[in-house]
């Protein structure tokens, strides 16, 4: 079973100048500790909005490749902005759901995508062309390939193992974050 | 003023204060604005299936330099709660144009409990909050909401009345 941190790392190795926004939880922590950067956004409430949160980014920098990396449960929460993106389809945006089939910072509850929910088949039904499940090395390697290239809206589901790394923790400081990720891209 | 009138000098507003991104749930009241910003090539209009995505839409439009501002109904605001932490954290700039139910001759009392708690709501969330009763307010009103929450970074949402956007037709 793929590892969650290792996920994000191979995701991210060849970044360039992507902008990242990680969902509340483990994902946080995931970016923070592989790809550290002051375009990223770290999340650590705003349950549901990660993926909304990186169509208005993917809207207003439609030049950049825009991340969003979060969690199954953050991304069932926020299960109806599938619809609205994919009424959309920005091709800069990429929606990763790192997969561990449970609520991880609550005390690993299983999450409905352990008990039969198919979300890749969610978004595929939304219009995302690009709705993947990845589950081995082989298609993580096949994704990573084109990763970075931004024909169409993504959406990956990677079922990564059921374990918490050791924390890593950024900034909590949501202004703090908004006015390095503004100056890094020249919007400040 | 006609309604019509009003609502193309609200557009002209949002137009001038450099706004390229309009997040929606459809309203009755809110029609005119809607077709105004759909049928505008340079305005992104982006339909949502619930007004809580308006809340990141913008935060992050604002993040890459875009202004955005958001129409939903007065039952809205209820779904965006505790996404409004958001705003109040980062302090984004925010503007949210309400149309009110549950007031003047409301027909349908199921209106009347988000209705009359939504002024309250949204400011225990941190928005400042103005009220249009009248259509020749409405423009200078939203072009001050618009100053206010780019210049100072604060959420400001405009509640449109029930009497000023008139009667919903029950039997056409």
């Amino acid at each position: 079973m793929l590892e969650r941190r290792t996920v994000v790392a191979r995701l991210l190795e060849n970044r360039d100048n992507a902008v990242v926004v990680s969902g509340l939880g483990s994902p946080t922590y995931d970016v923070a500790a592989v790809s550290p950067s002051d375009r990223n956004y770290y999340l650590w409430g705003a349950m549901g909005g990660a993926a909304m949160m990186g169509f208005g980014l993917a809207l207003a920098q439609p030049d950049l490749h825009v991340i969003v990396i979060t969690g199954d449960g953050e991304a069932l929460m926020g299960m109806g902005s599938l619809a609205t993106i994919g009424a959309n389809q920005p091709g800069n945006l990429s929606i990763v759901v790192l997969d561990n089939e449970h609520y991880g910072e609550t005390g690993m509850q299983q999450s409905h995508l352990g008990m039969g929910v198919d979300l890749c088949a969610v978004a595929a039904a939304c219009g995302f062309t690009q709705a993947c499940s990845v589950t081995t090395e082989v298609e993580l390697q096949t994704v990573v390939s084109t990763f970075h290239e931004t024909t169409a809206t993504k959406f990956l589901l990677v079922k990564v193992s059921p374990e918490s790394p050791p924390r890593v923790m950024p900034t909590r400081d949501a202004v703090e974050n908004k006015i390095t990720l503004r100056r890094a891209l020249g919007t400040a | 003023m006609s309604s019509l009138s009003w609502q193309q000098a609200v557009y002209d507003v949002i137009k001038s204060g450099g706004i390229n991104l309009i997040g929606y749930v459809p309203d009755a009241g809110h029609a005119a604005l809607i077709n105004s910003a759909k049928a505008d090539d340079a305005m992104h209009a982006v339909v949502m299936t619930t007004e809580e995505e308006g809340i990141p839409l913008c935060s992050g439009a604002w993040l890459g330099g875009m202004r955005s501002l958001l129409l939903m109904q007065s039952s809205g605001v209820g779904n965006c709660v505790n996404m409004l932490s958001l705003q109040r954290s980062a302090r984004f700039p925010m503007v949210i144009l309400v149309t009110m139910r549950g007031e003047y001759a409301e027909f349908n009392p199921w209106q009347i409990p988000m209705g009359s708690t939504t002024q309250a709501v949204l400011e225990l969330c941190g928005f400042k909050v103005e009220r249009v009763d009248s259509a020749a307010d409405a423009a200078e009103t939203v072009q001050a909401a618009i100053d206010f929450a780019f210049n100072s970074n604060v959420g400001v949402a405009v509640l449109l009345s029930q009497k000023m956007l008139g009667r919903k037709k029950w039997v056409e």
